[in-house]
């Protein structure tokens, strides 16, 4: 955890007080709560009574996907990429499984990105009967960001509600709710440095998802609990901070990511790089609200390939074993692995898909760490190539 | 520095504890489970199964105190077709298998023998009940639980990458060694019968999978004494489930004696008549010292020791019993021993 975070959170949890008391201490935690309320807002371009906070991605996931859904019945077509988190696919997964959606899984391009055109010809199909539309805002296996400002534009031209699962892009990419036009954005804690266990869903005015948990209605009657006001402050520390260093920690990432990318490529000559080809250094810029917005085509901390050949699991392993942690980024299954469903929608076989790996770099990550890296590499492909693909 | 190991962890107690004995001898170990069911259980219902998702946290667990790096193989693929694939055929070909000793010999040590030498593991080590010293396998210290008979069909070469940490230890001292190291699987239920057959059913299993076919239950004399929904089901020196109306002339019990599986005919008849002295075996694997004495052989798990002779003849190995034996199945194992040592095995085609 951050410092800031580890400090804020410290503080309240030395204080008494529940956030939902009329008395004195319940005022003061109150008080916490709301001056973290406004601090996230301010950082992510939102208004305060839009932050509700949650236990984390996944519950923010949930309320707005099932609750959008549930609101706006009886329209049953959930439209969500193929790349999204579990947290996402699964309660859309399961709104078909029980509740009669129909779910609509967006195809993606070979880096995974969703186009405009591609949700606006999904939504054609039958719009009045869409009751909600849900991209990412970044992968957080490839990477690769979406043109989120762009999908929520179509999405409204129905007057279609738009979540996005902000989860990697905060702290590593200019976020701005208010500009992304977005009807609801997830966000979590423990992914910038905050606590586990905290997360907000940032929800326009005027959008009222049904509740997935009822209760005290401490949240604008769209969330209920007990609000965990120490880790909320945490939270809010993280996500100041993380917004603060953010244009900095990216452009240092970026050029170290690049520096990894080649390389990676260098040592492992037929290494296919998955997600968006671009770098840094292709930026798009637009300008926008006075202030320059910065989005790049790929997570500035992400660099994913595929090793043919090899089993991406015992590659993992024997990294590991030389003090390189990386990720498969595959979901495990009944404990096992399975290829990475975000890969396959971007149109890898099964192989590739399993031969694959995930490095991100964070605040922490050195030239040394790549340094690393590139020492044990190739040892590491040429000893699981041997392994095979099992 | 010691060996780079992989230590295969089922969630149970055995390998928990084997695992963290040879990681305290200073070796470089890695836990691996073996994930064997493509569509696994999510838990354990008594002592039947062994790949739950239940079991592999419990291995993830046990290698989190034990404190050293836990994957999961996926290995359902190779176990279908080596072992399940395997038992179904055997007894469609009227013979009786041991999936625990095909999955030590295709499976254990096998596909995930090479693979782990391919990433650099010098060897596996399992919780099996058997002394492994010098590539030499031989009895456990505890007889009741003792498994050398389903690792004597391993070759000197796949022994010589074996590690089985507690062939000197007995049950109960491996429960109380895992109760003291913390290990949360020290009161877990031994796994008995066929992982792969939670409920135990195994005729149902195979009427799933070979298909129920009438046919008939006939006497050494060729007399039709009772039917039965496929010859699959039984087993020589069977007595229990047989279905026969009438009783024996003689008012004595009637054992399965042979299973025909072209004709789907099972032949009963009287405990004498189970009774072999001589076994037919295939080609044999010699994997223990080549001067021995006080040879014996055993025929089946957890069965009876049998002094013996034996001579290699055509490719294959004759075994002659001192003392006559009964249920001796095509199909399992003959395991010969030179007092509690294991010399060699072969599979067994057939006894009179």
């Amino acid at each position: 955890m951050l410092p800031e975070a580890i400090e804020a959170m410290t503080v309240q949890l030395q204080q008494v007080g529940n956030a939902s008391s009329l008395h004195g201490a319940g005022r003061r935690m109150r008080r916490v709560v709301e001056e973290s309320r406004e601090t996230i807002a301010d950082a992510l371009g939102a208004r305060p009574s839009e932050v509700v906070f949650t236990s984390g991605g996944t519950e923010a996931d949930n309320l707005a996907i099932k609750g959008f859904y549930w609101a706006r019945r009886p329209r049953r077509r959930v439209l969500i990429s193929s790349v999204e988190h579990h947290a996402a696919l699964d309660p859309a997964q399961w709104l078909a499984d029980s509740q009669g959606a129909a779910v609509e899984l967006l195809e993606v391009d070979e880096h995974g990105r969703v186009r405009p055109e591609t949700l606006r010809a999904a939504i054609a199909r039958d719009p009045d009967d869409v009751a909600v539309v849900s991209v990412m805002w970044a992968n957080n296996e490839v990477g690769t960001v979406q043109p989120v400002r762009e999908l929520a534009a179509v999405a409204h031209e129905h007057g279609i509600p738009f979540h996005t699962d902000a989860v990697q892009a905060v702290g590593q990419l200019p976020v701005s709710f208010a500009e992304s036009g977005v009807d609801a954005l997830t966000l979590t804690g423990h992914k910038i440095g905050g606590p586990m266990g905290a997360g907000a869903l940032l929800l326009a005015r005027g959008q009222t998802p049904v509740s997935v948990q009822h209760g005290g209605g401490q949240e604008r009657d769209v969330r209920s609990g007990t609000l965990d006001a120490p880790a909320i402050a945490g939270l809010a520390a993280a996500v100041s901070t993380a917004v603060k260093e953010q244009e900095a920690l990216s452009r240092r990432l970026a050029s170290l990511r690049d520096e990894l990318i080649e390389r990676v490529r260098a040592a492992v000559p037929d290494v296919v790089l998955n997600g968006d080809p671009g770098h840094a250094s292709q930026q798009s810029a637009s300008a926008s609200g006075g202030r320059p917005e910065v989005s790049p085509g790929r997570l500035p901390g992400n660099a994913h390939f595929s090793f043919p050949g090899c089993e991406g699991d015992a590659l993992l392993m024997l990294l590991d074993a030389k003090g390189v942690e990386c990720s498969t980024g595959s979901a495990c299954s009944a404990g096992v692995a399975q290829p990475s469903h975000v890969l396959l929608a971007m149109g890898a076989d099964a192989a590739a898909a399993r031969g694959s790996l995930r490095f991100t770099l964070g605040h922490t990550s050195t030239r040394d760490d790549v340094d690393r890296l590139i020492e044990v590499l190739p040892a590491a492909v040429e000893r699981a190539r041997r392994a095979g693909l099992g | 520095m010691g060996l780079r190991v992989l230590a295969a962890m089922s969630g149970g107690v055995d390998s928990a504890v084997a695992a963290a004995r040879i990681a305290e001898a200073g070796h470089d170990v890695t836990g691996v489970h073996l994930a064997l069911s493509a569509n696994p259980q999510s838990h354990r219902t008594g002592a039947r199964g062994c790949c739950t998702i239940e079991d592999s946290r419990d291995a993830r667990r046990a290698a989190d105190v034990i404190g050293i790096p836990f994957y999961i193989w996926d290995m359902a693929e190779r176990f279908q077709r080596d072992v399940i694939e395997d038992f179904v055929s055997e007894y469609a070909a009227g013979r009786t298998p041991n999936p625990c000793l095909r999955c030590n010999e295709k499976i254990k040590f096998s596909a995930v023998l090479d693979r782990a030498l391919a990433l650099g593991f010098d060897a596996v080590a399992t919780g099996h009940h058997a002394r492994l010293v010098d590539g030499v396998l031989s009895r456990s210290a505890d007889q009741g639980k003792d498994q050398s008979y389903v690792l004597g069909v391993l070759t000197r070469e796949q022994l010589g990458h074996a590690i089985f940490p507690l062939g000197d230890s007995t049950k109960a001292e491996v429960r109380e060694e895992a109760a003291r190291r913390g290990l949360t699987v020290a009161d877990k239920p031994d796994s008995h019968d066929i992982c792969f057959i939670a409920d135990g059913d195994t005729r149902g299993f195979l009427s799933e999978r070979l298909g129920a076919a009438e046919g008939p239950i006939v006497d050494q004399e060729g007399a039709v004494v009772g039917s039965h929904q496929g010859a699959h089901g039984f087993t020589i020196g069977q007595r229990k489930g047989l279905r026969i109306d009438r009783p024996a002339p003689d008012g004595r019990p009637r054992y399965v004696l042979s299973i025909e599986p072209v004709s789907n005919t099972v032949t009963v008849g009287p405990r004498a008549a189970l009774e072999v002295t001589s076994i037919t075996c295939g080609a044999p694997v010699w994997n223990g010292p080549s001067r021995f004495d006080d040879l014996t052989v055993q025929l089946r798990a957890h069965g009876e020791v049998y002094g013996c002779r034996f001579e290699e003849a055509g490719g294959g190995l004759r075994i002659d019993l001192d003392r006559p034996a009964t249920g001796v199945a095509a199909g399992q194992a003959a395991v010969l021993y030179s007092g509690a040592t294991v010399i060699g095995s072969a599979t067994i085609l057939s006894a009179s």
